[in-house]
C-alpha cells in the first residue's frame, strides 16, 4: 500500500519529539535544526503546525533540477535527494512553493524528507498522533469518519 | 556524552567571553545542571557573599539529557545565591531555552562580575558576544523577545530575559524564557538584573550526542510509554495540568488560604482545571485554549490561555487579548486562595503579568495575602497603597498590585520585598507565610504533615519541588500513606529529597516522577552519559547534592533553628476539613530526619557523613 504523512495540527503540543526524530534518523544527533520536518508556533493563538514535504506526484523541485539529482522511490513514491549528483545550487529551494526542501550549509547539499524509507521516525515519535502514516489515498479517513459519527445520529440530535 | 565538556564563562565587568573544559571529576560526581551547578558555585564564591553584590556568580545549567530524545529534556536551572533568601538557590524552567543552549554547544554559562551599562549575551553556537542593552532596558520580557527576534532576524532564536520587576528589584524576579516558562523562585531573576544582564539570545545548531545511541532510543521509548499509560502523566497532567490539583487540595483540607488562616476555599472550584474548560464570560469560550509541551515533552501538561475580552482587566488593551501561560497550580493557589479571589480571568491576568515582568507568582500572591491580612488589621492604610483596599477577595485588588509589582513602583515597590521583608517593616512578622524567607507554595502542612519537614528543610527555603511527598500523601505514589500522620515522614521526606536532587540534574523534568522512580531514569542516563551509573549511583548522587546545599546554606550563617515553620502552622489550628484541629507537628519529625540525614542535634553533617559521600 502507498502511504503518505498525514498531519493535524490540532492534536500537536509543540514538543518537537518530530525534529529530533527525523535529525536522528537522518544524521545520528538530535539537532532540530538539522530536521526536515518543523513544527511552527504561532504563540498567541496557541497553535503547533508541523509542516514538511508533501511528496508532490509532480514535483516542483524535481522539475526545477538541472541535475536530475532528485529521483522518485517506487516503493515510497518519496522524492529523494541523490546527494551524488546535488550540486548545492539551490534551484529547487526556489522552485518549492511549500518551502519544504533547504539547503544544508555543512554538507553543500539540499535537504528534504524522503519517508524514512517508508517508515518515518516523526510519525513514529509523536506522542498525540498529530503525524501519522496512512493509506495515501485515504489520508481525510479518519476526519472523515469523525464528521459520519455526528451525521445524522439521534441521540446527538436532542443532546 | 550527552555532556559537550564544554562550559562559557562571561564575566561581566570586563566583558570577556571565555570557553573551558566542563570538569569531568565533578560532572562524575554531581551528574549535572542542579548539582553539576552548584558544585561550581560553592567552589567560586563565598556563600556569605551580598546575592546582588558583583561577587555572586550566576549559572545557567542544562543536564546531560537536556535536548536529547527522552521526554521532558527541555530542562536547564539556575544557580545562584538567592536574594530573597540569602540561601542557595537553585530555579528549574522547562520550555525550549534550555535545549537550544545545549544545541549551541554548551552545558553551562557562569556569569561573573556585573557590567558597566546593560548588556545581553548573544550566543550563536561558537559565537559568543555580549551586546548592549540600553535600549532594552525597561522593557518588558515579551517585549524583549520581540525585538531581539527583529534584531538578529532569525525567528528560531531562543530568549531568556528579565522583566522590569527584575531590572527594579523586585526581590522575587524570575528569569522568564520562551514568553511564559520560568526559573521562576528565589529570585534569580533579581541577581540577572544586579548584573545589568537583561537577556540571553541562544541559537543551536551543534545538537545532542549520547554515548550508546540505539540503546539509549530503546529505554526512552520504554520510558516514553510508561509516561503515556500512566494515569498522571497521561491523562490527568495534558487534561487539566496541575490544576487537577486544585479541587482535590482543598477537599483534604490542604488549600491554605487568606494568608492561611483557613484551610479551604470556598471559590477554589471557581479557579480550578475543571473550571478552565468551562465556557464563560461576553465571548462564551473557555479560558483554556489548549495543552502544550515544553521541548520533548509527552505529557503536555503545560496551559495556554485566553482572558476574556469582556472582562475588565483587558479592556481597549488589545495587548492581552491573545493566547499566553495560563494557570499553573501553584499560580492559582497564591493568586487564588491565598488572595480569597476567584476571578478565573483575573487570576488569568495577574499571571499574565508575573510573565511579561517577570516575577514568581507564589510569592507574590502570598506575600499579598499578608498585606491583606495587615489591611484588614488596620496596619496597612490605605494611605500606603495610594488609595487601593486590599481586601481578600478583592480582584481589583490583585491586578492592580500585580501591575505594580511588576513595574516596582508605587505599593509594588513594598510588595516586591516578599513577606518576611514586608511583615517585618509593619510589625508583624508572624504574619509572614515563609521559611527561610521564602513563601510556602499550596499544600497547607496543618492537612498534609509531610509537607511542613517539606517546607522547614528544604534548602532554597520554603518549597513544594525539593521533596514532594504529596504524591504520596495524596496521590498514593509510589504507596499512600496518612497525610494526617507524621510517622515515617522523616524517611519519606529524605527519599523524596535524595531522589528529586538527582532527577534536577539529569536534564529531565520532576514531573516524570509521578510515573517514573529513579530506576526509570537510570537506563536512559546510563545509555547516554560516559561511565557506568547505577541506581546506587544515582541515589548516591542525589544525596550528596542535598548535603551540599545543606553545605552552601551552613556556611551562608543558616542553623538548625532556621529548619522550622510560621507559627500559624505550628500553632493555629485547621478550622474545618479533614485536618479540623491539626496543626504541624514538625517537632515529632524534624530530629528522626536529623538522624536520617546523618546530621548531628543541631542539623549539621557530621564528619562521617560527608566523609561517607566524599564531600
Amino acid at each position: 500500500m502507498m502511504r503518505s504523512l498525514s498531519i493535524s495540527p490540532d492534536k500537536c503540543t509543540g514538543c518537537l519529539q518530530c525534529e529530533m526524530a527525523c535529525s536522528y534518523e537522518n544524521e545520528g544527533v538530535f539537532n532540530p535544526s538539522r530536521s526536515r520536518i518543523k513544527v511552527f508556533s504561532f504563540e498567541r493563538e496557541g497553535r503547533h503546525v508541523p509542516y514538511t514535504c508533501t511528496q508532490c506526484s509532480d514535483a516542483w523541485c524535481r522539475n526545477a533540477c538541472p541535475t536530475e539529482a532528485i529521483g522518485i522511490n517506487a516503493a515510497t513514491g518519496a522524492k529523494e535527494v541523490n546527494e551524488g549528483l546535488c550540486v548545492g545550487c539551490k534551484v529547487c529551494t526556489i522552485a518549492c512553493p511549500f518551502g519544504t526542501i533547504n539547503y544544508n550549509h555543512a554538507t553543500g547539499k539540499v535537504i528534504k524528507c524522503d519517508l524514512c524509507g517508508g517508515d518515518p521516525a516523526c510519525a513514529k515519535a509523536c506522542p498525540t498522533q498529530a503525524i501519522v502514516y496512512v493509506d495515501a489515498d485515504w489520508t481525510g479517513y479518519d476526519r472523515m469518519r469523525n464528521w459520519a459519527e455526528r451525521t445524522d445520529n439521534q441521540s446527538t440530535a436532542q443532546a | 556524552m550527552g555532556w559537550h565538556k564544554k562550559i562559557l564563562r562571561v564575566n561581566l565587568t570586563n566583558g570577556s567571553c571565555q570557553a573551558e573544559p566542563l570538569n569531568m571529576e565533578w560532572a562524575a560526581e554531581y551528574l549535572g545542571q542542579r548539582g553539576l551547578a552548584t558544585k561550581y558555585l560553592l567552589e567560586e564564591i563565598d556563600p556569605k557573599i551580598d546575592p546582588l553584590s558583583p561577587d555572586n556568580k550566576l549559572i545557567f545549567a542544562t543536564g546531560p539529557l537536556t535536548g536529547t530524545a527522552a521526554s521532558t529534556s527541555a530542562r536547564y536551572s539556575v544557580i545562584t545565591k538567592g536574594p530573597l533568601t540569602g540561601a542557595i538557590a537553585c530555579s528549574n524552567s522547562g520550555g525550549y531555552f534550555g535545549a537550544e543552549l545545549k544545541f549551541a554547544g554548551w552545558d553551562m554559562i557562569i556569569f561573573e562580575g556585573k557590567a558597566a551599562a546593560p548588556v545581553y549575551l548573544y550566543v550563536n553556537d561558537d559565537e559568543v558576544e555580549l551586546l548592549p542593552a540600553a535600549d532594552l532596558w525597561g522593557k518588558s520580557v515579551w517585549e524583549t523577545d520581540e525585538i531581539l527576534h527583529k534584531r538578529h532576524q532569525d525567528p528560531l532564536l531562543r530568549v531568556s530575559a528579565i522583566g522590569v520587576s527584575g531590572e527594579q528589584g523586585v526581590l522575587y524576579a524570575c528569569i522568564v524564557n520562551d514568553l511564559h516558562r520560568a526559573a521562576g523562585r528565589s529570585g534569580v531573576g533579581t541577581v540577572m538584573g544586579s548584573k545589568n544582564l537583561k537577556a540571553i539570545a541562544v541559537r543551536g545548531g551543534k545538537g545532542v550526542r549520547v554515548k550508546d545511541p540505539a540503546r539509549f532510543m530503546k529505554a526512552v521509548g520504554e520510558k516514553k510509554q510508561i509516561l503515556a499509560e500512566n494515569a498522571v502523566t497521561g491523562q490527568g497532567l495534558p487534561t487539566y495540568g496541575t490544576q487537577v490539583l486544585m479541587n482535590v487540595i482543598n477537599e483534604v483540607g490542604a488549600l491554605p488560604t487568606h494568608n492561611a488562616r483557613d484551610v479551604q476555599f470556598n471559590g477554589a472550584s471557581d479557579i480550578s482545571g475543571e473550571a478552565m474548560h468551562q465556557p464563560r464570560g461576553k465571548e462564551n469560550k473557555p479560558n483554556l485554549v489548549t495543552n502544550q509541551a515544553c521541548f520533548g515533552c509527552t505529557i503536555a501538561c503545560g496551559r495556554i490561555s485566553r482572558i476574556d475580552k469582556g472582562h475588565y482587566t483587558v479592556t481597549n488593551r488589545p495587548g492581552y487579548w491573545g493566547a499566553s501561560g495560563g494557570l499553573e497550580y501553584e499560580a492559582a493557589w497564591a493568586l487564588g486562595a491565598a488572595t480569597g479571589v476567584n476571578d478565573l480571568d483575573a487570576l488569568t491576568f495577574a499571571n499574565f503579568i508575573c510573565n511579561e515582568q517577570g516575577y514568581d507568582p507564589i510569592t507574590f500572591g502570598s506575600t499579598l495575602g499578608a498585606a491583606m491580612e495587615l489591611y484588614e488589621m488596620g496596619v496597612i492604610t490605605d494611605a500606603d497603597t495610594g488609595g487601593v483596599a486590599l481586601k481578600f477577595g478583592s480582584a481589583e485588588a490583585l491586578t492592580k498590585m500585580a501591575e505594580q509589582v511588576g513595574k516596582g513602583e508605587e505599593f509594588g515597590k513594598i510588595l516586591g520585598l516578599g513577606s518576611k521583608r514586608m511583615c517585618e517593616k509593619y510589625g508583624h512578622p508572624e504574619l509572614s507565610m515563609t521559611v527561610k524567607g521564602q513563601e510556602f507554595p499550596a499544600y497547607d502542612p496543618r492537612g498534609i504533615q509531610g509537607m511542613g519537614l517539606t517546607y522547614a528543610t528544604s534548602n532554597r527555603g520554603a518549597c513544594h519541588l525539593r521533596s514532594y511527598t504529596v504524591a504520596s500523601e495524596i496521590l498514593g505514589i509510589p504507596e499512600k500513606t496518612d497525610p494526617l500522620a507524621t510517622e515515617g515522614k522523616a524517611g519519606l521526606v529524605k527519599a523524596f529529597q535524595d531522589a528529586t536532587a538527582a532527577v534536577d540534574s539529569t536534564g529531565l523534568c520532576l514531573f516524570t516522577t509521578f510515573a517514573w522512580s529513579l530506576d526509570d531514569f537510570q537506563p536512559q542516563v546510563d545509555a547516554a552519559c560516559d561511565g557506568d551509573w547505577s541506581l546506587e549511583r544515582l541515589s548516591e548522587v542525589g544525596e550528596r547534592i542535598w548535603n551540599m546545599e545543606r553545605q552552601f546554606n551552613l556556611a551562608a550563617g543558616f542553623t538548625g533553628k532556621d529548619d522550622t515553620l510560621p507559627k500559624r502552622l505550628r500553632k493555629d489550628a485547621a478550622k474545618t476539613g479533614p485536618a479540623l484541629g491539626k496543626v504541624n507537628g514538625l517537632k515529632e519529625m524534624l530530629p528522626e530526619y536529623y538522624q536520617l540525614r546523618g546530621w548531628d542535634e543541631g542539623g549539621v553533617p557530621t564528619a562521617e557523613t560527608l566523609q561517607r559521600l566524599g564531600l
